[in-house]
């Protein structure tokens, strides 16, 4: 068999998935910007919450990228390709594609793996991922309306929950940073730092811009002296 | 009822169904690959080695995958719910995109506006990856070296701390009561363990602030 993990056959896998996930997102876009239309939103608004998302999305994708060519090594592209087109993240594909491995005696650091562990390690990524996904399907409709009762009953209670949640997400990946080493604490202040200094351009020279692409900007910037810092501090 | 408040259930009904039929059809479309590839190949995993590498997987991420759910989507809105649970990347991506989005647009999130502003969000950003990511099958040869080079290394592994930084001042800044107990028990605790996998974190941490907040508002101190 040749190089059956970049067959053709794997290739058009992966458009089917691609282009599902395309349509599925164009039609939510769709059913929402009809929605805002209907709520009287200005379309304004809606552009440019498309604009910036866009803007935003750029970085992270290219290292979701950088995980599809990572894994490629040992899986070929097309799987990983399928894989990061859908549930899961760059961090859950690459343990859940090892312990399938390695469960099956083999490892992804070698060239290639035969077929026989490719279809375990594909099986293992799939299923390894469901259950948000079913718990979804069978609970988030009675999770919901259990949250809009807690709005209706104490509407000003309802915003602090959903308000105490993000900051709890939030403080869980700054705690994680602050104990990641120099190098990470560095670009975590540096780009906090670039976010004021965006604000602050933003409020001085009424340049919009700086508000709306604020967090690419800062992301990239604090990205950019990760390299640097990590020059300096040799790790 | 005021006809508003009819034409919001209205809607997140309609966006029920869309949402569990679109999230079914995508599960099987999921659960195809592998059969197809078992198929093709004529490869089916023996029991054994699947078993061997679904146990540990599913240990941490069933959980994980509930708990982020239960975290996620009242941040995120139905629409967006529905879809960012098919198209994945959930706190590297989505959920700081429809954020972003929200802070932009001047929305509360939970919102109805908030709603249509993070379906906006999570679409788009769907569609990018997409993209981003066909462009990267087309131009493998080519984008390898550059994204791979050791040059941007240190930039890719420290993206998290690039993205949580400004949205944490953001947020922060905003809502400081909240973030003093989050934050002083995520550091706690990550400096007591430094390889602790944030995922399981998270919840812990909703949990503290929900807490936190529960107290302070009983209080009166927010």
């Amino acid at each position: 068999m040749g190089d059956y993990r970049n067959s053709m056959f794997m290739f058009v896998l992966g458009a089917i998935v691609a282009l599902f996930v395309t349509v599925q997102s164009i039609v939510f876009l769709k059913k929402a910007w009809e929605e805002g239309k209907r709520k009287g939103m200005p379309p304004e608004k809606m552009r440019k919450a498309v604009v910036s998302s866009a803007v935003f999305t750029l970085v992270p994708s290219l290292s979701i990228l950088l995980t599809m060519l990572t894994l490629s090594g040992a899986l070929g592209l097309a799987l990983p390709w399928i894989r990061l087109s859908v549930i899961g993240a760059v961090t859950y594909e690459l343990p859940a594609a090892e312990a399938a491995a390695q469960a099956a005696g083999a490892s992804l650091m070698g060239a290639g793996v035969p077929v026989s562990v490719f279809s375990v390690i594909v099986w293992v990524m799939t299923l390894g991922i469901m259950s948000g996904p079913l718990f979804i399907i069978a609970y988030f409709k009675k999770l919901q309306s259990k949250i809009n009762q807690i709005k209706v009953e104490d509407n000003r209670w309802g915003a602090l929950l959903i308000s105490a949640m993000f900051v709890g997400l939030i403080s869980s990946f700054l705690g994680s940073a602050l104990a990641g080493g120099m190098v990470s604490i560095l670009t975590l202040f540096s780009s906090a730092l670039l976010m004021v200094v965006c604000i602050m351009i933003e409020q001085k020279a009424g340049l919009k811009v700086f508000k709306d692409f604020a967090l690419p900007l800062s992301m990239i910037g604090a990205m950019a002296l990760a390299i640097l810092y990590s020059g300096l501090l040799g790790g | 009822m005021t006809n508003g408040k009819v034409k919001n259930q209205a809607y997140e009904l309609s966006i029920h169904r869309m949402g569990r039929m679109w999230m079914s059809a995508a599960l099987l479309v999921i659960l195809a690959v592998p059969v197809a590839i078992s198929f093709y190949f004529n490869s089916w995993p023996a029991a054994g080695p699947l078993f061997g590498g679904l146990l540990p997987i599913m240990m941490i991420y069933v959980p994980i995958g509930i708990i982020e759910v239960i975290t996620f989507s009242p941040m995120l809105g139905s629409g967006a719910t529905y879809l960012a649970f098919t198209t994945g990347n959930l706190t590297n991506l989505k959920v700081p995109c429809a954020l972003n989005a929200l802070e932009i647009a001047d929305i509360e999130p939970g919102s109805i506006q908030g709603e249509i502003i993070s379906t906006i969000a999570v679409a788009t950003s769907s569609l990018v990856t997409n993209l981003v990511l066909v462009l990267g099958v087309l131009l493998f040869v080519q984008l390898t070296p550059v994204l791979a080079s050791p040059v941007l290394k240190p930039a890719f592994e420290n993206i998290l701390p690039a993205l949580f930084g400004a949205l944490g001042y953001l947020y922060i800044s905003k809502n400081w009561k909240l973030a003093v107990v989050p934050l002083t028990l995520m550091v706690v605790i990550f400096l007591l363990m430094p390889t602790a996998p944030v995922g399981i974190l998270i919840p812990v941490s909703a949990l503290s602030a929900i807490a936190a907040a529960r107290f302070m508002y009983k209080k009166s101190m927010l």
